[in-house]
């Protein structure tokens, strides 16, 4: 199958996922005209990594993954093993700045773009030293020798700079921002992320595919179900296997209760920043009985490790239905509730309102995903139908509203927040009421050389699983792909015209991750 | 002539301030618990808090002068004289005439100015950005507090703090309505110059939104626990102040020695309604827009003018 006239011939992967065509470069000149393409075509980039195939395929591999309404195309550009470049994608995608750089950190695969900093080697490493490549070596003694990191300075009267972090004042993860400011007013905001980079793809490189599933859902402990779901969905793809329709159901109505969850405790988070303590009470309050009965339908707050390649680990009993169908009635009343509150306060409001705006141009043009592109006017849901977009099991069935707000600003990131907490309790007692039967777990064998992509619709945007399996059915190059990557620059463009003090609000109003992109 | 009574009772003034001064911020701390539905934190929390900032050692910053160390017991002694002038069960206190209302004003100044000066001090960007919004506050806060004390000093004739609560107190229950305008003026000013909610939020953890909390980010062990002390004196004092402005009632007169003693649980039951509605105003609202500030202390300087121009247009009698 051909996208827009283009030469490269896909395959569609099989399975029940997402929709995802396989395809492959014949060079950089091939990649960049699709790429142009697809952004001619209001496509993004979803994600971006390198792999070393020197012992397979005598080369480097570059991996792109573009989003086109039909669906995802994951794009495969073989490199020399000598050498290896890749052309420049960030002059059509600005998210490709920070994937690429941290491509080359940990693959020396170069780029020929303008900004050629390092991102995710801050020194605790060797600059000719490239831990995800084969020949590497595993426990490598280096010396932190920390660098200086060259940030965009901004001259003129009065400018002048606020660093913060990566330590902050509260007990949050380490990233730094660097303000360029006049007075209370912020110029630019330029992120430095990075610190939280532990090795997780060079661990995941030849365990097996269960091994694999536990360290996958620990990436990001927010978005367990949506990682292990993703990674759930690639191996499936890699293998053929098909979970069944039970376990597909249980799937989504754990990542619905991950996305009630995470929107709950952000909506506190929001007020308790603007000074409003009550809202933060309320909502820890509905959060905690939320994840209590986590643990006593799935025996775990959090959900973790109950979704599993081949199918889910736990399953659910009819009077757990019910529970479950009776705290989503509970919660829809308490959540409306507070809602009111929070639509009627005339200073929670004043706060919330035309701070932090993205227009949807602006979203586009960052391949923004997830909630806060919603919040910026686009219908962009890998659970809701759209023209020329099935969405894959079990949301084809349930029919889920999209849920969108135009406004782009912290109002309007709340307002879908809301929206997104309703739609999912109504999501979860529909699924409670049409439960299908069957078994939970289907048994899968690795397929030696197999390759998947998973993409699920998590709480804060797509998240991407890309795996290959090696020779001997083992993981040789998995690739997790959290939706802040393309979010993090989308909150340097959204402070520019704001003040100073209202950065944690905005900042609080995506709450991106900072370990599931720093790896 | 000071009596051996009014110096007791200074004494004991003072000695009441030192003690009340953090229970107060801790019945604030549990009204606030109570009105969100938290279990809160027992009355002498910040008792712990003070205790065990005293038994740390303290950290200072390789650029830290001479100043940095000077200003917590600068700003600790301007809050502790403010209490000793502030009529609280007497009006019979030897300091007063020390200082009147208007000099009163200039101690907080004068502890304002010292504390942004020490947190600019260490150059960290925090200490300057808080030390920046705190005198952004200050000069906004000051001229509407001004306002107030010259609107009561009218009705007593007097700009010292015992006169004026000696006249409303003591003489014929008058109902003044320039003092209702003065009193809300008075209100808006306390809750910025002490760094509540709406205007400051002293439980926040966000470095960028801060305004005092930014100021002593620096300090550390017992220099920190003199300016947390400071802190709460310095709420008490207003506190007090509004009640002896606003509800003088209860406070004693010369010379009167069961009055004094009397004075004691009136005054800790005005300080119970009062954290009480502190509490309340500060859970019901958010933190303000820091450039909202100016409209939000621009109110209380027009409300202080109105009740000036009642006082002169409607009560002062040709």
């Amino acid at each position: 199958m051909r996208f827009h006239a283009e030469p490269i011939e896909f395959t569609p992967q099989p399975g029940v996922g997402a929709p995802v065509w396989h395809g492959r470069a014949v060079d950089g000149e091939d990649l960049l005209r699709y790429a142009i393409s697809v952004h001619r075509h209001q496509g993004r980039l979803s994600a971006l990594w390198g792999s070393d195939e020197r012992e397979r395929a005598g080369g480097f591999r570059l991996h792109c993954v573009f989003a086109l309404t039909e669906g995802w195309q994951w794009l495969r550009l073989d490199l020399p093993a000598e050498n290896p470049t890749c052309p420049d994608l960030s002059g059509i995608f600005p998210a490709a700045n920070r994937m690429q750089r941290a491509t080359f950190d940990l693959l020396d695969i170069r780029h020929d773009g303008p900004d050629q900093r390092p991102w995710l080697r801050h020194g605790g490493w060797p600059a000719d030293w490239f831990p995800l490549r084969h020949d590497a070596g595993d426990h490598a003694d280096f010396t932190n020798a920390p660098t200086d990191y060259d940030f965009v300075k901004v001259g003129g009267e009065g400018a002048h700079e606020i660093p913060v972090g990566p330590i902050h004042a509260g007990i949050i993860e380490p990233g730094h921002f660097r303000f360029s400011v006049v007075g209370e007013r912020v110029l630019r905001l330029e992120q430095r992320l990075g610190y939280q980079h532990k090795g997780v793809e060079h661990r995941l490189a030849s365990t097996d595919f269960l091994t694999g599933a536990k360290l996958i859902g620990r990436i990001s402990g927010d978005s367990t179900c949506a990682y292990a779901w993703a990674y759930a969905a690639a191996v499936e793809a890699a293998c053929g296997a098909t979970p069944s329709p039970r376990a597909l159901m249980l799937r989504a109505v754990m990542l619905e209760r991950e996305r009630v969850a995470n929107h709950l405790g952000d909506l506190g988070a929001l007020g308790n920043d603007a000074a409003f303590a009550f809202g933060l009470t309320q909502f820890m309050r509905l959060k905690e009985d939320w994840l209590r009965l986590n643990a006593d339908l799935f025996g775990h707050r959090f959900m973790m490790d109950r979704i599993v390649p081949g199918g889910v680990s736990h399953d659910l009993a009819p009077e757990a239905l019910a529970r479950m169908v009776e705290q989503c009635e509970l919660f829809a009343r308490e959540v409306s509730e507070l809602r009111a509150i929070y639509d009627n306060h005339a200073g929670l409001q004043d706060r919330f309102l035309t701070t932090g705006i993205i227009n949807t141009d602006l979203a586009h043009e960052l391949s923004l995903t997830g909630m806060a592109a919603r919040a910026t006017g686009m219908i962009l849901d890998g659970r809701v139908y759209r023209q020329d977009y099935t969405p894959p099991p079990p949301y084809a069935a349930l029919g889920v509203r999209p849920v969108t707000d135009e406004r782009g600003d912290v109002a309007a990131r709340v307002a879908v927040r809301f929206d997104e907490i309703f739609e999912s309790l109504r999501l979860l007692r529909a699924m409670a009421v049409g439960m299908p039967a069957g078994e939970i777990l289907t048994t899968i064998t690795p397929v030696a050389g197999g390759a998947g992509l998973g993409v699920i619709e998590g709480w804060r945007g797509e998240v991407l699983v890309g795996l290959e399996f090696d020779a001997v059915g083992k993981l040789a190059r998995v690739h997790p792909h959290d939706p802040s990557w393309q979010c993090w620059p989308a909150l340097e463009h959204a402070v520019m015209n704001d003040i100073v003090p209202d950065f944690p609000l905005i900042n609080k109003s995506f709450n991106l991750s900072y370990s599931g992109a720093d790896l | 002539m000071i009596s051996i009574s009014g110096l007791i009772g200074q004494a004991f003034a003072i000695a009441l301030a030192l003690v009340l001064a953090p229970l107060l911020l801790g019945w604030l701390g549990m009204c606030r618990a109570w009105l969100q539905s938290r279990s809160a934190p027992p009355l002498w929390q910040p008792y712990f808090m003070l205790r065990k900032l005293f038994n740390k050692d303290v950290v200072l910053a390789e650029t830290a002068s001479p100043l940095f160390r000077f200003a917590p017991f600068v700003v600790f002694g301007c809050m502790v004289l403010a209490c000793a002038i502030i009529p609280t069960l007497s009006t019979d206190l030897p300091l007063a005439p020390a200082a009147d209302a208007l000099a009163l004003v200039g101690v907080f100044g004068l502890a304002r100015v010292f504390i942004s000066l020490a947190a600019m001090d260490i150059g960290t960007s925090f200490g300057t950005l808080g030390g920046r919004r705190e005198m952004l506050i200050g000069f906004l806060a000051e001229p509407a507090l001004l306002m107030v004390i010259f609107t009561v000093a009218m009705i007593a004739q007097s700009t010292s703090v015992a006169t004026i609560v000696e006249t409303l107190a003591h003489r014929d229950f008058i109902i003044y309505p320039s003092l209702a305008f003065a009193g809300i003026a008075f209100t808006f000013v306390a809750f910025a110059e002490n760094a509540r909610v709406p205007v400051d939020n002293p439980a926040t953890h966000l470095e960028l939104t801060m305004i005092h909390e930014a100021m002593i980010l620096e300090y550390s062990g017992r220099h920190l626990a003199l300016i947390e002390w400071a802190a709460c004196l310095k709420l008490y004092a207003y506190s007090c102040l509004g009640l002896a402005l606003f509800l003088p009632w209860g406070i004693a007169e010369r010379d009167n020695f069961m009055a004094l003693v009397a004075a004691i649980p009136l005054l800790v039951l005005k300080l119970l309604v009062g954290g009480f509605l502190l509490a309340l105003l500060e859970t019901v609202n958010a933190k303000l827009r820091i450039f909202r500030a100016p409209e939000y202390l621009g109110t209380a300087f027009l409300l202080a003018v109105l009740g000036l121009l009642v006082r002169l247009l409607l009560e002062v009698k040709a």
